[in-house]
């Protein structure tokens, strides 16, 4: 048993069954307490609600993965900076609403690019670049617009209403997206050349470079993946508030970093497992919808208790790490004592 | 050139220079198919400049590089390993966080049939090569941090098998194995030579040079000494070629006379043990005596220095300083009483790479006075010089960083360090790991003297046994975490303290 | 001259103040009477650039903290947060009574708003020291529950304080003729400077950011020297949290000291410190503080709305990034090495 439970703690895995445990925990306590709580549609909801943070965490993820302390704080600039761009475009012409969307994502990779090459190309922090780039997105948001703009294109709002019924059920476009994107980095970080690379960079850098990875492009493209997940974000979070706005996305890289950490991706770079980063976003949004269901309780207990989390995940980490290297040590002695 | 073809490698009249400086002087080096050979030479001398032209990390400025027959200009690593050349280093350069299977195959996976990685081929094939070439059988789907150091350079090693290289270049690998594991490598070593794979082995080891090695390159101060034969060339003349000047015969036997301890126990243990680490330890360090720890690596021989150094905390047992007993809560409890300490591993544990000489001299005074009772900078000046010309650490000014001197001056750096605390027990970890003959020598009279002239008490430890005959008056061998016995004077030599760690010999006082 | 020149260049220094030069030409050039200092009837002074000072007080008391932090390698993204807890607890404190009557003394509020930095600096010491949580991380829990402890403290509310002496923190203290905040910050200022010439602690801040490892083999408390930076950046933090709170006369857990850690952190990093950790520049980060500043009220001076501002404060800390990088200096030393090949070239063609 004990053997079981050591090696249970040192697997890979075992941070993502934390969250899931967690998760199921937090929904059954919200089953539990309410009524009405424990139904398919309450759970399509998480995924509803939160698209566009799902997929700006899956964004979040790649970068944090790659090592080298990467972190794209541009995001929630570049969430912000798309549903104006999308209300400005739909309001002073007549491009189409798909064009529109297009122009967007085509700028988050820009400002993807320019991150992922000012950080590979002159090996900047990328705290700091993408700060910058946060800056810069948030204050072209405001040069676009300083007041709300309303997105007012029936092709446009149709397909932000667009839902996929099932019997009594449904889920919306985005929610589908947000999935779908879940599940193909899932499948490019397992099964591509470059999603392994992306945990080689992430763990030993110059090892990495050493065994023949290009180092630079993978970093690039990871930042560039970033923006193109933060400038889709920002397409599903204009079907939810269908306007332009220089607050839209306003702390979301952080949300999105909180729910990486709490899906068990590591800071440092190399762990890290998408589905369980999904998970993450998914226990922020039950907290939301316990305090919502609770009726009374402020909407800041979820800033509160998104707190608590994180630093029970981190305190976890900690601890699953020194762990981890005890295991480790035992395993030399064993070995050493075999060789004699 | 009749004999051309049996050449894999061949590196004629290598110029290279630093900015400033001339680092390689016409040198020349040639390697056999499927020999094992040594580049020899000081610290300094340029063996790893040649190497790093030859990986294609520096630039030659002249000469050529002949390799399988054709012409090469090396311009990266990973150039230089496609081509079929490659480095396994002291510090491993793989990935902790992969498996070990990914850590083979990684940039070459194999595919499956819709072109994804197809992992249950490439851990098969990984477990297969391990099995082949190496002899081992691990599970390929742990991460690499799950294993120790010297499985981790195993796999490094496979990895070069399997990029079908013709030159294996291993840079100091044996330096964090233990013996046991050595004999392994050079088994290995010796199969790939069969397999046609030419090696070329670094390392400060002269048993193990002699051991493995088929020829021996000589380097020094960046020029060409010469090629031998292993037979045709006793240690002696090669220690003598290296440093550039005849050796008396005896000399690198014994040459200072030992210290003589004093009659007072300066500390004392009894009982003491660390869960894991040091089991029932009791010991006594009398002053102005040289007492060496000796055992293989992972013994425990570190772990007990760093107990007494309060780095490593006892669970139970008591320690005792000049017979009053001590309570030890951080290593600035034992430096209060007089224990300094210069640890095994100089890079992670000794230098503080950015900060200049002078203030990693004064560091660990100004630690021992306390943060607010600060060091003037007049006074850092004196100290540093003091040490500079007493430890004669070559040094452009003492302002230089200490990351940028060569590993035996940032030992002696280390060693001022503490020296400026005034010790009373002087431990010396592994102090001259990696460092020249030159500099070894120096350290090894330093801590005879100290223990002369000023009565300290020092602790030597070190993997070569050579050293500890040469320095100590009192050896105490470690097995597995227990002090099994001790040697006194004339028991010491090489003989009695390896058969004494095999658990052959008790010593006379057993 | 031309050494001195020449060694300026060379110096940590030289890129802040250039940056800070620039800015000021340019404000001569297009602000009128941008250097004139007045005196006001009520004594106080008044000017452009005592303005700027006043302003930047609160973000260099902040970065003084961050730049330990940063040295020790770590990083505090918490300080926000902290300034709005801080703010928040002095207005709670103080009550928001409109008779301007205090529901507890003022100095028992100061040093609660102190108390509540420091505490937060011990919650993330703690982290950091003793759990050894990457710094980001663990700083990142409080910045995410900072703000909720906050408007859980004010109850969601902005509360306005209407005692007069609060008022004095932000403005000018009656007869005294510069802001109170900028002798705040002259005062951490000359502390910070004190500490650094006449204790070792800069040393040992140095030893733990470069290596943690040997800098313990040293015998250095590394533990204790985390501790006391995170504790410091709580207390700079509680201090800006005080200021910030009495500028506005009122907690607003929102928006107080937004972003902030953003800018404390580029104040430190336009001032030489690398984020790395190591070698740290106070005199740098004092002067990136003030550039930041100056920034800010030069763009509004143009007449750059405040919601605009950050594109072009984007724009200024890329571009000395970048100039500050290694492979910018690389890369111009190799375009003056063209230059000088060139020119040689040339030369001996006209011969």
């Amino acid at each position: 048993m004990r053997k079981f439970l050591s090696n249970l703690v040192a697997s890979q895995n075992f941070p993502f069954y934390v969250t899931a445990f967690l998760f199921v925990l937090l929904f059954a306590i919200g089953s539990v307490t309410f009524t009405g709580f424990f139904s398919l549609q309450v759970f399509l909801n998480l995924f509803i609600d939160n698209a566009p943070l799902i997929i700006v965490t899956v964004g979040i993820t790649f970068t944090i993965l790659s090592g080298f302390s990467g972190i794209d704080l541009s995001v929630g600039a570049v969430v912000s900076l798309s549903c104006m761009t999308l209300a400005v475009l739909m309001r002073d012409t007549t491009i189409n609403p798909y064009v529109c969307m297009l122009i967007v994502l085509l700028i988050g990779i820009v400002v993807g690019l320019v991150n992922g090459a000012l950080i590979t190309y002159f090996r900047l922090q990328p705290f700091i670049v993408t700060l910058g780039t946060m800056f810069l997105c948030r204050g072209i948001t405001a040069i676009l617009s300083r007041d709300s703009v309303a997105i007012v294109n029936q092709e446009y709002s149709e397909l932000a209403f667009t839902s996929f019924e099932f019997s009594d059920y449904f889920i919306s476009l985005g929610a589908v997206i947000a999935l779908f994107m879940v599940l193909t980095a899932t499948v490019i970080l397992r099964y591509t050349s470059f999603g392994r690379g992306v945990y080689a960079i992430g763990g030993n850098e110059q090892s990495a470079r050493l065994m023949g990875l290009k180092v630079d492009s993978i970093r690039i493209k990871v930042y560039v993946i970033s923006g193109f997940c933060a400038a889709l974000g920002g397409i599903t979070y204009s079907w939810i508030m269908l306007s332009g706005y220089t607050l839209h996305g306003l702390g979301m890289e952080m949300e999105a970093i909180a729910s990486s950490v709490i899906g068990g991706t590591q800071l440092m770079g190399g762990v890290g497992f998408m589905p369980g980063t999904l998970l993450g976003v998914m226990i922020q949004g039950t907290i939301l919808t316990i305090i919502s269901f609770q009726g009374t309780l402020s909407a800041w207990w979820t800033k509160i208790v998104v707190g608590v989390l994180l630093c029970l995940f981190i305190v976890m980490q900690a601890i699953v790490t020194s762990h981890k290297s005890k295991l480790m040590n035992l395993n030399a002695e064993d070995s050493a004592s075999k060789d004699r | 050139m009749s004999d051309c073809e049996d050449y894999i490698l061949q590196m004629r009249h290598i110029d290279m220079f630093f900015p400033a400086v001339k680092a390689l002087k016409d040198v020349s080096f040639n390697l056999k198919k499927g020999e094992i050979i040594s580049l020899m030479g000081e610290n300094g001398a340029g063996k790893s400049t040649l190497v790093k032209v030859l990986t294609g990390v520096y630039h030659k400025t002249n000469g050529e590089i002949i390799f399988d027959g054709n012409k090469i200009e090396p311009t990266t690593p990973l150039a230089s390993q496609k081509m079929g050349i490659s480095t396994v280093y002291q510090e491993v350069n793989l990935c902790a966080n992969l498996s070990v299977a990914e850590n083979i195959y990684i940039g070459r996976e194999p595919r499956n049939s819709i072109g994804g990685i197809d992992w249950p081929t490439m851990q098969k094939n990984a477990s297969k090569l391990l099995f082949d070439s190496l002899g081992i059988d691990i599970d390929v789907t742990k991460e690499l941090n799950f294993y120790p150091v010297a499985m981790q350079q195993m796999i490094a090693i496979a990895r070069a098998i399997d990029t079908k290289c013709k030159i294996l270049i291993l840079d100091e690998p044996t330096s964090s194995l233990s013996d046991a594991e050595t004999q392994r490598l050079f088994k290995i070593m010796r199969s790939l030579k069969e397999q046609g794979i030419s090696i070329i082995f670094i390392s400060h080891f002269l048993e193990q040079i002699y051991t493995i090695c088929d020829r021996i390159t000589i380097l020094r101060d960046g020029s060409y000494i010469g090629e031998y034969e292993i037979e045709n060339l006793p240690k002696i003349e090669l220690i003598s070629k290296m440093m550039g000047k005849e050796v008396k015969d005896g000399e690198i036997e014994s040459d200072v006379e030992k210290s003589k301890p004093r009659a007072n126990n300066y500390i004392e243990t009894s009982h003491v043990t660390v869960p894991g680490k040091v089991k029932d330890l009791t010991l006594d360090i009398k002053e102005g005596e040289v007492v060496g720890f000796a055992g293989l690596l992972g013994s425990g021989r570190s772990e007990i220095a760093e107990t007494l150094f309060g780095t490593m905390l006892k669970s139970s047992g008591d320690i005792y300083v000049e017979g009053v007993k001590v309570s030890i809560k951080s290593p600035m409890d034992m430096m209060k009483h007089k224990v300094a300490f210069c640890p095994e591993d100089r890079k992670v544990q000794g230098i503080i790479g950015d900060l200049s000489v002078r203030e990693n001299i004064i560091l660990a005074l100004q630690a021992k006075m306390g943060m607010f009772s600060h060091i003037s900078r007049a006074r850092q000046n004196k100290l540093a010089d003091y040490y500079i010309d007493l430890l004669r650490i070559k040094v452009s000014d003492r302002e230089q960083l200490i990351k940028n001197l060569s590993g035996g001056n940032q030992q002696k750096v280390i060693i001022a360090r503490w020296l400026a605390t005034q010790p009373s027990l002087l431990i010396l970890d592994e102090p001259t790991r990696g460092i020249d003959v030159g500099t070894k020598t120096e350290i090894e009279n330093l801590a005879v003297t100290l223990a002369k002239e000023k009565g300290m008490s020092v602790v030597f430890i070190s993997g070569e046994m050579g050293e500890m005959v040469r320095t100590c008056s009192r050896v105490m061998v470690i097995r597995d975490h227990v002090k099994v016995t001790e040697l006194n004077d004339d028991e010491i030599s090489t003989a009695h303290i390896m058969q004494a760690i095999a658990g052959d010999y008790h010593g006379k006082s057993v | 001259m031309v050494n001195l020149f020449r060694s300026f260049f060379k110096s940590s220094l030289a890129l802040p103040l250039m940056a800070l030069f620039v800015l000021l030409m340019f404000n001569a050039f297009f602000v009128d009477d941008f250097f004139k200092i007045e005196v006001m009837e009520n004594g106080n002074l008044y000017g452009r650039p005592v303005d700027i000072l006043y302003r930047a007080s609160s973000l260099i008391i902040l970065s003084l903290g961050m730049t330990f932090v940063i040295a020790t390698g770590g990083i505090d993204i918490s300080v926000g947060a902290v300034v709005a807890i801080s703010s928040a607890t002095c207005c709670v404190l103080l009550g928001g009574d409109i008779s301007g009557i205090p529901a507890h003394p003022f100095f028992v509020a100061i040093l609660c708003s102190l108390g509540v930095g420091i505490l937060a600096g011990i919650w993330n010491g703690t982290l950091v020291a003793k759990f050894k949580i990457q710094a980001m991380v663990a700083t990142l829990i409080l910045m995410t529950a900072g703000r909720g402890i906050a408007q859980l403290m004010t109850d969601g509310q902005i509360i306005t304080v209407y005692y007069k002496p609060f008022a004095y923190i932000g403005g000018n203290i009656p007869g005294v003729m510069l802001p109170t905040a900028m002798l705040i910050a002259i005062v951490m200022v000359a502390l910070v400077i004190f500490i650094d010439r006449k204790t070792s602690i800069g040393l040992m801040i140095q030893s733990v950011g470069i290596n943690a490892t040997a800098a313990r083999y040293a015998g250095i408390k590394v533990t204790a020297v985390l501790f006391a930076v995170y504790i410091f950046s709580g207390f700079c933090a509680g201090c800006a949290g005080l200021i910030e709170g009495s500028l506005i006369r009122a907690a607003d857990a929102n928006n107080a000291g937004l972003n902030m850690e953003m800018d404390a952190i580029l104040a430190v990093t336009l001032g030489g410190t690398l984020m790395v950790g190591g070698r740290y520049y106070i005199g740098g980060t004092i002067i990136g503080a003030i550039t930041i500043q100056t920034l800010t009220t030069t763009m509004y001076a143009v007449g750059v709305s405040s919601d605009r501002l950050p594109a072009v404060k984007a724009i200024v800390i890329l571009m000395i990034i970048v100039i500050q990088s290694e492979k910018f200096k690389q890369m111009y030393q190799d375009f003056k090495a063209k230059r000088l090949n060139h020119d040689a070239h040339k030369e001996a063609e006209n011969a």
